[in-house]
């Protein structure tokens, strides 16, 4: 009982401070690394929920695919510090903090008025969240949204390599 | 079964979009702000996995396993217009990308 309290605590912390950092942090890829580092505390989350299926997902496509994507991105366009892109405190900067605060206690608001009567996670939840469940709901119930979703990434490679192409016309 | 209340993970999940929010809004590093929006990706998917688990019911894990899906889409598009981008104006800084700013 103590264990799942801890583990929620310290990945809860963790993933907050790490988000934190990648908002913050001057170097892209500071950035980058501590957004993975990020990606692999919401796995832990995701085992606490007993979703096993997802956490590894999570490691998978998003630790593993998507930052690879990004940290060749930086390097592509190799970006060092990022000194002249910064302005330090000005009003912008303000009025988006302001913003982002006000959001915060929407959500806040929201989460207070909602009356969550489920106090514990369902008994069902450690058998749902394993690859054989979802595979069988995916290929049964949501055949047609995976065959989309098939054509969706086959077009988003095409685009890509369309766009990454060395020859298109410059401007300057 | 277990101690933490559904409530719990729902404000995580709002602290965590709050937080990709505001660096949209402050950063002007194009790669910084696509991260940022993958920030608040996942803490959707966290709200997702916390209503799927806590109710007993697999729809929610689905959902997360389509955006997943559609993140890597959208990040592969994403990077190769900030590389076409960069190729173009030499700069990542998305005040200087105003082609089609009137």
């Amino acid at each position: 009982m103590t264990l799942e309290i801890i583990s929620f605590v310290v990945f809860a912390l963790l993933a907050i401070a790490s988000a934190l950092l990648v908002i913050t942090a001057k170097h892209p890829v500071v950035s980058a690394m501590s957004m993975i580092f990020h990606f692999f505390m919401l796995a832990g989350l995701y085992l606490t929920l007993s979703a096993q299926f997802i956490a590894v997902m999570q490691v998978m496509v998003y630790a593993g695919a998507i930052m690879v994507l990004v940290v060749f991105a930086i390097m592509l366009l190799n970006l060092g510090d990022e000194g002249k892109l910064r302005s330090g405190f000005n009003f912008r900067k303000l009025v988006a903090w302001f913003l982002g605060g006000a959001l915060a206690v929407q959500i806040a608001v929201l989460l207070s008025n909602g009356a969550l009567s489920n106090t514990a996670i369902s008994e069902k939840a450690s058998e749902l969240g394993t690859a054989q469940v979802i595979g069988g709901e995916l290929f049964t119930n949501y055949i047609y949204p995976i065959e989309i979703v098939g054509i969706l990434l086959f077009a988003a490679i095409v685009g890509a390599i369309y766009m990454a192409k060395k020859n298109l016309p410059t401007e300057e | 079964m277990q101690a933490i209340p559904m409530e719990f993970y729902l404000i995580l999940s709002g602290i965590l979009f709050t937080i990709g929010v505001i660096g949209v809004l402050t950063r002007r590093n194009a790669i910084i702000i696509f991260m940022s929006i993958e920030l608040m990706l996942n803490s959707v998917n966290l709200s997702l996995v916390t209503f799927s688990s806590f109710m007993g019911d697999a729809a929610g894990e689905i959902f997360v396993f389509f955006v997943m899906a559609v993140a890597a889409a959208e990040s592969a598009v994403g990077l190769a217009v900030i590389l076409a981008l960069f190729r173009k104006k030499q700069t990542v800084d998305v005040d200087k990308i105003n082609l089609i700013k009137w």
